[in-house]
C-alpha cells in the first residue's frame, strides 16, 4: 500500500472544553429533548411530514446529503488504493474519521424517520426482506458500509489502547474492508439517485432522469473530496496548524476533473431530454436549477488555473460551494422539485430542524473529540 | 406433473358430444366446471370431477315445483347473462315437470310428472319453488285438484334429494310475513321442510344466486352426495359466512364513513349504507363474494347503492323494516377510529423559516470570514516568500 514516508499522525492534544464543543453539545442536547418527544409522542409531535411528504429533511439532510458529505473517506481511500495515489495517505484517516460519523449518524437519522422504527431490522432479517427494492439496497449497503468503515478506522483505537499485535493482524485483511469500502457506496450512493428514478413523474423533469444515479455516484465523489478541502481549511485554521497544501491543490485537481464529468453528464442529459427549456420558466424549480448549477460551474472558474489552486482560500470556496451544489441536487430532487397532488405542503418544524442541526454538531463534537484524543491528524512537522 | 391431456382425459370422445349436446365450446364447458367447482370451495382438480359428471348422457330427472311464489327464481336461472346457462339448466338435467317451462299442459303435464317419478323412483331430483299454504288444509294453492301440501309430500316420498330454492320455500319467505296485527300469515305459508316434517337442502335468497342452486344440484351430481349443510339446511359453501364479513364497503364501516341518506355525500362516495339499515350484518350468504347476472361485481343491491334487506335470512328479510338498523352479529364497530382526515402539511412557520434564515447567515457568515482569512493568510505568506525570493522555494510535492 502507501509505502510513503510521512508524518505518523498524532493526537493534537489540548482541551476538550472551549467554546465550540459547548456549542455543539448545547445543540446536541436539544436534539435529544426533541427526540425523546419524537419517540415518546411520534412523528406528527415535532415533524411537518405529511402523506404527501413522507421524506422531510431528517431523510433529505441527515441521510442522503449528510452520507455525501460523509464520501470524503470514500473518495480519498479509492485515490490512495485503486489508483495508488500513495501521497494522500495523510488525508486517509481524518476524510475517514468524517466519513464514520456522517455514515453512522445517517444510519441513526434514519431511525428517528422510521414511523415504526421497532420493525427496523426487517429489513436484514431473510424473512422480511426484498431483494428486489432500491431501499434494501440502500438500508442493506449502508449497514454494511458503516461496519467496514469502523473496521477501516480501527487501527486508530488500536493504537490509542497499544494493541499493536492486533494492529498487525489487522493490517493483513485489512484490504479486504478496503475494496469493500470502495464498492460498498458506489453502490447505493448510486441507488440514492435510483430513488428518484423509482419516483417517476412526481419529479421535476428537471431532477427526473434514468441517469440519476450516475449524478449521483459523480456528485458524492467529488464532494467527497470537496469535503476534504472544506474539513483540512476548517481544522488546520481550528487547530493553528498549517495547511497541507501540497496535498490539497493536486487534490483538487482530481476533484475538478470529476466534476467536469459531472458537469458534462447532468448539462448533456437536461438538454437532450429538452428539460432545459423547464429551466427557463419562471418557477422556483427554475430558480433552485440555476442555484445549483452554479454552485456547481464557480469552482471551474475559482480553482481553474494551478496558481489559483495555491489559495486556500479559493479551495476553501470552492469546497464550500461544491458541497453546497451537491446538497441542492438533492433537495432540489426530494422535496422542491417533488410535486406529490395538490394541497400538499412541506417545510421544516422548529423541532425537526433542531435535530438536523443536533446531527452536524454531533459530528463536529465527535470530530474534536476524536482527533485531540486519538492519531488521526498528522504530527506537525517541527521544521517550516 | 404428467400429460394434462392424461389427467383431464380432454381427448376423450365424450367431450365431443357434449360440445355438439350443449353446442358450446369446449373451453366454455370447461370454464363453467371450473367455476362451479370455485363456488362450492372444492379443492383444484375437481372441475375434472364435474365436467366428467355434467359431459355424462345419463342426466338426472328433475321435478320442479311451484306454490305461492313470483317465479324469481326460476328466471334468475333462466335471465343469466352467461349465454350457456339455460342450455345447461335444461341439458345437463332432465327437466321432467316445470310449471313455467313446460309445453305441456293440464292432465298431460301431470302425467308426466307422474310418469318421471315412475321411471325415476328414488333417484329424481325434487326442486320446490314457493311456499306452502297451510291454513285450511291448504286449500290457497291447488294444482291439478291437489293442494300444494299434498303435492309436496306426494313427490318427496321417492325423491333421492329435496332443494327448497328461495326463501318461500326455504320458511315461507315473503308469504309468511307476519303483520303486526295477526298472530299467523293469511295462508299460513310454510318452508318445505316444516311441511314434511323434516330438514331438506334450503337455498335461501330472493331470488339466490343461481349458481349457489347449480352448485349444489351439480355436487350431487357430480358426487352422489349434497354438500356440506348448516342447520338451517344452507350450504355453507355459499351462506357459512356474514354479507358484511366480505362486502366491499366494509373498509368504510371500519373507518367510521357511513352514507346517512340517500343521495347525500357518503352515498355518492361510495361509504358503508349501515346507518340506512343494511342488513349484511346479519345476513348470511354469498352476494358479496359473488356477483349477480355474470356481469361483473357492483352487480347486487349493495353495490347499487341499496342497503341490504337480508332476504336470505329467516326473521330479518320481510319481516324487519327495511331500514331498521341491523343488529350486529359478530363484528363490532371498532372503540374508535382512525383519522380519516389526511393532514397535507403546513407551510413555513415564521419561526421555522427565521431558523433556516438564521441557520443559513450564521453558515454563510462563517464561510466568508474563514474564507477572508485564508485569503488574508495566504496573501501574506506570498508576500513573505516574494521578500525571500533568494532563499529557494520548498519543494511542494515532498515534505
Amino acid at each position: 500500500m502507501a509505502n510513503h514516508q510521512h508524518a505518523a499522525p498524532a493526537p493534537v492534544g489540548g482541551s476538550l472544553l472551549n467554546p465550540a464543543t459547548l456549542v455543539c453539545g448545547v445543540l446536541v442536547a436539544i436534539m435529544l429533548a426533541v427526540l425523546v418527544v419524537r419517540f415518546f409522542f411520534g412523528l406528527g409531535a415535532v415533524t411537518n411530514i405529511n402523506d404527501g411528504y413522507p421524506w422531510g429533511i431528517w431523510v433529505v439532510f441527515d441521510v442522503v446529503i449528510g452520507s455525501a458529505f460523509a464520501c470524503g473517506g470514500f473518495s480519498v481511500a479509492m485515490l490512495v488504493y485503486i489508483f495508488n495515489r500513495g501521497e494522500y495517505h495523510p488525508l486517509v484517516r481524518p476524510a475517514l474519521l468524517g466519513s464514520l460519523f456522517g455514515y453512522t449518524l445517517a444510519g441513526a437519522g434514519v431511525l428517528f424517520d422510521l414511523g415504526r422504527w421497532w420493525n427496523f431490522w426487517h429489513i436484514f432479517a431473510p424473512g422480511y426482506i426484498n431483494p428486489t427494492s432500491v431501499m434494501f439496497e440502500v438500508a442493506a449497503c449502508i449497514s454494511l458500509y458503516i461496519l467496514v468503515m469502523w473496521v477501516e478506522f480501527s487501527p486508530t483505537f488500536l493504537e490509542k489502547m497499544g494493541k499493536h499485535d492486533t494492529k498487525k493482524k489487522l493490517n493483513k485483511v485489512l484490504f479486504f474492508f478496503i475494496a469493500l469500502g470502495t464498492l460498498l457506496p458506489m453502490m447505493h450512493q448510486s441507488s440514492l439517485g435510483t430513488l428518484l428514478v423509482v419516483m417517476g413523474v412526481q419529479i421535476h423533469p428537471l431532477w427526473a432522469t434514468p441517469l440519476e444515479p450516475l449524478l449521483y455516484l459523480l456528485t458524492a465523489i467529488t464532494m467527497g473530496y470537496a469535503v476534504v478541502l472544506f474539513e483540512s481549511c476548517v481544522a488546520s485554521t481550528a487547530y493553528r496548524r498549517k495547511i497541507e497544501m501540497q496535498l490539497l491543490t493536486p487534490l483538487s485537481k482530481v476533484m475538478l476533473g470529476f466534476l467536469a464529468a459531472y458537469l458534462v453528464v447532468r448539462i448533456g442529459d437536461v438538454v437532450v431530454r429538452g428539460a432545459i427549456v423547464r429551466a427557463f420558466a419562471v418557477s422556483l424549480e427554475a430558480l433552485m436549477f440555476w442555484l445549483e448549477t452554479a454552485c456547481f460551474v464557480a469552482p471551474l472558474f475559482l480553482i481553474g488555473t494551478e496558481a489559483k489552486r495555491r489559495d486556500p482560500a479559493r479551495l476553501f470556496l470552492s469546497g464550500i460551494l461544491l458541497m453546497l451544489g451537491g446538497a441542492l441536487l438533492r433537495v432540489n430532487g426530494f422535496l422542491i422539485g417533488y410535486e406529490t397532488g395538490d394541497g400538499f405542503n412541506y417545510f421544516p418544524a422548529l423541532p425537526e430542524l433542531m435535530v438536523t442541526v443536533g446531527i452536524f454538531a454531533l459530528e463536529v463534537l465527535g470530530y474534536i473529540i476524536i482527533t485531540r484524543r486519538f492519531p488521526v491528524l498528522p504530527r506537525e512537522a517541527a521544521s517550516h | 406433473m404428467g400429460n394434462i391431456n392424461e389427467i383431464f382425459d380432454l381427448g376423450r370422445k365424450t367431450l365431443d358430444d357434449v360440445e355438439r349436446r350443449l353446442d358450446m365450446s369446449r373451453r366454455d364447458f370447461l370454464q363453467f366446471c371450473a367455476t362451479l367447482a370455485a363456488t362450492m370451495g372444492l379443492p383444484a382438480g375437481a372441475e375434472a370431477a364435474v365436467a366428467k359428471a355434467v359431459e355424462s348422457a345419463k342426466r338426472p330427472s328433475v321435478i320442479w315445483l311451484h306454490f305461492q311464489e313470483c317465479t324469481g327464481c326460476s328466471e334468475s336461472l333462466l335471465r343469466a347473462e352467461h349465454p350457456t346457462l339455460e342450455k345447461l339448466i335444461l341439458d345437463v338435467i332432465s327437466l321432467d315437470y316445470h310449471e313455467t317451462l313446460m309445453a305441456a299442459a293440464g292432465r298431460q303435464a301431470e302425467d308426466a310428472r307422474k310418469a318421471a317419478m315412475k321411471a325415476n323412483k328414488g333417484k329424481y331430483i325434487l326442486v320446490v319453488e314457493g311456499a306452502i299454504p297451510t291454513k285450511q288444509n291448504g286449500i290457497f294453492c291447488k294444482i291439478g285438484g291437489q293442494t300444494a301440501m299434498d303435492l309436496v309430500k306426494e313427490c318427496a316420498a321417492d325423491a333421492a334429494a329435496v332443494i327448497a330454492v328461495g326463501s318461500c320455500a326455504s320458511w315461507g319467505g315473503m308469504p309468511s310475513t307476519i303483520s303486526p296485527l295477526a298472530d299467523s300469515s293469511p295462508t299460513g305459508s310454510s318452508g318445505v321442510a316444516q311441511v314434511l316434517g323434516k330438514p331438506v337442502v334450503t337455498i335461501p335468497g330472493c331470488p339466490p344466486n343461481p349458481y349457489n342452486f347449480l352448485a349444489t344440484a351439480v355436487h350431487f351430481l357430480t358426487f352422489g352426495k349434497l354438500p356440506e349443510l348448516d342447520d338451517k339446511g344452507r350450504p355453507k359453501f355459499a351462506y357459512g359466512r356474514l354479507i358484511h364479513e366480505n362486502c366491499e364497503r366494509r373498509a368504510h364501516f371500519d373507518a367510521g364513513r357511513f352514507a346517512m341518506e340517500f343521495g347525500d355525500d357518503g352515498h355518492r362516495k361510495g361509504y358503508c349504507l349501515y346507518k340506512l339499515g343494511c342488513k349484511g350484518p346479519e345476513t348470511y350468504a354469498n352476494c358479496s363474494a359473488i356477483g349477480f347476472g355474470d356481469v361483473g361485481e357492483n352487480n347486487w343491491p349493495v353495490g347499487c347503492g341499496h342497503p341490504c334487506i337480508g332476504c336470505s335470512e329467516q326473521g330479518v328479510g320481510f319481516q324487519k323494516p327495511i331500514h331498521q338498523v341491523a343488529k350486529l352479529l359478530n363484528v363490532y364497530p371498532p372503540q374508535q377510529y382512525p383519522r380519516i382526515v389526511e393532514e397535507q402539511g403546513k407551510g413555513a412557520s415564521f419561526i421555522s423559516a427565521a431558523a433556516v434564515a438564521a441557520i443559513a447567515g450564521a453558515a454563510a457568515g462563517a464561510a466568508v470570514m474563514m474564507t477572508r482569512n485564508l485569503g488574508l493568510s495566504h496573501a501574506a505568506e506570498e508576500a513573505e516568500r516574494a521578500k525571500s525570493a533568494a532563499k529557494p522555494e520548498q519543494d511542494k510535492t515532498g515534505a
